[in-house]
C-alpha cells in the first residue's frame, strides 16, 4: 500500500515538473486563437482574428522576412568559415592549436549582453549599426562556436584512413575532400547548419543592440511589441515559430537522429 | 635529396594552406569579438559628458563615481542572490526529472527530445507563454480565482522573475545532469540495496556524490546565465526588477552612458569569473 502511494506521488511530481517545462510553450496556442482584444484566460470566444491580424501587421511580415534572410546568410557563411577552420583544427598539428580552439568557443562564455553591447560600440563607428552587413557579422560570432563544435566532433570521429587511403591512390587533396571527406560529413553539415540557423533566427540580445531601429528582425519586434500591446497578436506569432522550430526539428530528427545532434 | 625538398615543398604550400583555412574566423574573432571586448574594458576607463559624448583621456572617474553610488551596490546584490536562488531552485526541479529520465526505458529519447526542445525556442516566445501565465488575467491567477485564493502579484514582480528564468535555464541544468547521470551505474544502488541500505541512504550516500559533477556544472551555467539575462528580468519585471544586466541595457541604450554601461560590463565579468574560481574549487572538493 505504502509503496504503491509513494511511487503515485513520485510519477505525479515527475508531470508536474514536466508540465512546468512545457507550459508557457503549450499555453500559446490556445490563446493565440482568442476572440478577445487582451490576453485573458479563459478566452470569451475563439476566432483566426490574431492569424488575420497578423498577415495585415506589416512590421511583423517585414521583420520575419528580413529574419529569414539574415538566417539563411548567417548559415551559409557559418559553413563556408566553419567547414576550413574544423578542416584544419583537426587535420593538422601546430603550435597553438587548442589555443586556438577555445579561443573560437569562448564567444559563448561571454554574457551576451557584454557582447552585444561591445559589438555596438565598434560598429556605431563604422556606421555598421542598422545594416545588414553588421547584423550578419554579429550574428557569426556566435553561430560558429557552435557550428565549430559540431563540425571538430564529425571530423574527429570520422576514419582519417580513408582520407589518406583517397590521397594514396591519387586524388590530390581537393577531390578528397570534395570525394570523400564532404559526403562523410554530411550530418554533422546538417546539424551545424541547423543549429546555426536556429540560432541567428533567435538571437534576441545582440540583435537588439546592433538592428537598431533601421533593420527590424522578428524576436527584437516581438519584444518591443510586448513592451507595448497587451492582444494576443504575440501569441500567434509564438504558435507559428513553435512550430516552426518543430518543423526543423523533426528535419534534423530524420537526417541524423536529433539526441546524437545534440549530445555530439 | 630531391625526396627531402619535395617533402619541403608540401609542408610549406600544406602551412600557406592552413593560414588560408584559418584566416576568416581568425578575422572575424578579431574584428568582432576580441576587438570590441578589448575596447569595451578601455571605455570603462573614460567618462561620459552630459551630451552624451566621452571626455578625452584615461581616468577612474566612472568607476570610483559607481562604486560610490549605494544604488549599484543594492543592484549588484540583488542580482548575484536571485540569481543564485533561481539556480537553487531550477536545480531542485531539474535533479528528479533528470533522473527519472535517465533511467527511463521506454521512449527515453523523447523524454530528452520534451526536456531540452524548450532551448530552441526563442526566449521572447517562452517568455511570452510566461506572461500569458502570470498576467493580472491569466491562466494562473484564474485557477487560483476558481480555487477562492487571492493570489499575490505574480507578474512585474521578483516572484514573476524567478517563476519564468527557472523554466527557462531547466534545459540547461537537465542537460548539465544527464551528462553526470551517465556514469552512474546502477548496480551499486543494487548492491547497498542488497547490504540493507533504504533508498534515503542509497540517495545520500550513492546516487547524489556520484552525481555531484553533473550538479556543480549545472549550477555553475545557469547562475551565470541568470545573472546575464535580460529579455526575461525585462519582460516579466516590469521595469520594476533591476538588474545589473538590464541596467546595462538601458544605460546604453536609453540613457546613452556607454562608459557606465562599459562598467557595469566589467562588473558582470567579475561576477562571472568568482562563480567560475568557485566552481574549480567545489570540484577539487567533490573530487
Amino acid at each position: 500500500m505504502l509503496p504503491t502511494i509513494s511511487r503515485g506521488l513520485h510519477a505525479l511530481g515527475i508531470i508536474s515538473i514536466m508540465m512546468f517545462l512545457l507550459a508557457p510553450v503549450i499555453l500559446v496556442f490556445p490563446i493565440s486563437f482568442s476572440a478577445d482584444a487582451h490576453v485573458a484566460w479563459p478566452p470569451s470566444a475563439w476566432s483566426t482574428r490574431w492569424y488575420v491580424a497578423l498577415l495585415h501587421n506589416e512590421e511583423m511580415v517585414t521583420a520575419f522576412r528580413n529574419s529569414l534572410v539574415i538566417a539563411g546568410c548567417v548559415t551559409a557563411l557559418t559553413l563556408v568559415v566553419a567547414m576550413p577552420a574544423a578542416v584544419a583544427l583537426t587535420r593538422w598539428k601546430f603550435w597553438g592549436r587548442d589555443a586556438l580552439t577555445s579561443l573560437f568557443t569562448a564567444p559563448l562564455l561571454l554574457p551576451s549582453i557584454v557582447l552585444g553591447l561591445a559589438i555596438l560600440v565598434i560598429f556605431a563607428g563604422y556606421g555598421l549599426v542598422g545594416s545588414w552587413p553588421g547584423v550578419i557579422i554579429g550574428h557569426l560570432v556566435i553561430t560558429l562556436p557552435y557550428a565549430l563544435r559540431v563540425l571538430i566532433t564529425g571530423l574527429s570521429t570520422m576514419p582519417a584512413f580513408v582520407e589518406d587511403a583517397a590521397g594514396t591512390l591519387g586524388a590530390d587533396p581537393w577531390q578528397v575532400f570534395r570525394r570523400i571527406t564532404l559526403p562523410l560529413m554530411t550530418p554533422a553539415l546538417v546539424a551545424s547548419a541547423a543549429l546555426a540557423f536556429i540560432v541567428s533566427f533567435d538571437e534576441v540580445v545582440i540583435s537588439l543592440f546592433i538592428a537598431g531601429t533601421q533593420l527590424k528582425l522578428l524576436p527584437v519586434s516581438l519584444y518591443h511589441y510586448v513592451e507595448s500591446w497587451t492582444d494576443p497578436l504575440v501569441a500567434a506569432v509564438s504558435a507559428l515559430l513553435v512550430l516552426g522550430t518543430l518543423g526543423i526539428v523533426l528535419i534534423v530528427e530524420r537526417a541524423i537522429g536529433f539526441g546524437k545532434a545534440v549530445s555530439k | 635529396m630531391t625526396v627531402s625538398t619535395a617533402d619541403e615543398g608540401t609542408r610549406s604550400s600544406g602551412g600557406r594552406l592552413l593560414i588560408t583555412l584559418l584566416l576568416p574566423i581568425v578575422l572575424l574573432n578579431v574584428i568582432a569579438f576580441i576587438a570590441p571586448v578589448a575596447n569595451l574594458v578601455a571605455m570603462s576607463f573614460r567618462e561620459a559628458t552630459a551630451t552624451g559624448s566621452m571626455k578625452e583621456g584615461v581616468d577612474l572617474a566612472t568607476w570610483s563615481s559607481l562604486v560610490a553610488d549605494t544604488y549599484y551596490w543594492s543592484m549588484l546584490w540583488r542580482t548575484v542572490w536571485i540569481g543564485a536562488l533561481i539556480t537553487l531552485i531550477t536545480l531542485v526541479l531539474s535533479y528528479p526529472l533528470a533522473l527519472f529520465v535517465s533511467r527511463a526505458e521506454r521512449a527515453k529519447a523523447l523524454l530528452i527530445v520534451l526536456c531540452i526542445s524548450p532551448l530552441l525556442i526563442s526566449a521572447v516566445v517562452r517568455t511570452y507563454g510566461w506572461m500569458v501565465i502570470l498576467g493580472d488575467q491569466g491562466f494562473l491567477q484564474a485557477l487560483l480565482r476558481s480555487f477562492n485564493v487571492t493570489p499575490p502579484r505574480l507578474i512585474n514582480s521578483q516572484l514573476g522573475v524567478v517563476i519564468g528564468m527557472t523554466e527557462i535555464l531547466m534545459p540547461y541544468m537537465i542537460l548539465s545532469l544527464l551528462s553526470g547521470f551517465g556514469k552512474l551505474d546502477t548496480t551499486l544502488e543494487q548492491a547497498a540495496e542488497t547490504l540493507g541500505a533504504g533508498p534515503l541512504t542509497v540517495f545520500r550516500r550513492i546516487v547524489l556524490p556520484l552525481s555531484m559533477p553533473g550538479v556543480l556544472l549545472g549550477c555553475l551555467l545557469c547562475f551565470v546565465l541568470a545573472v546575464s539575462s535580460f529579455i526575461t528580468p525585462k519582460m516579466l519585471g516590469g521595469g520594476r526588477v533591476a538588474l545589473l544586466a538590464t541596467e546595462i541595457y538601458d544605460q546604453a541604450i536609453v540613457t546613452l552612458n556607454w562608459p557606465v554601461a562599459a562598467c557595469l560590463s566589467v562588473l558582470i565579468l567579475v561576477v562571472f569569473g568568482t562563480a567560475l574560481l568557485f566552481y574549480g574549487q567545489l570540484s577539487k572538493i567533490v573530487e
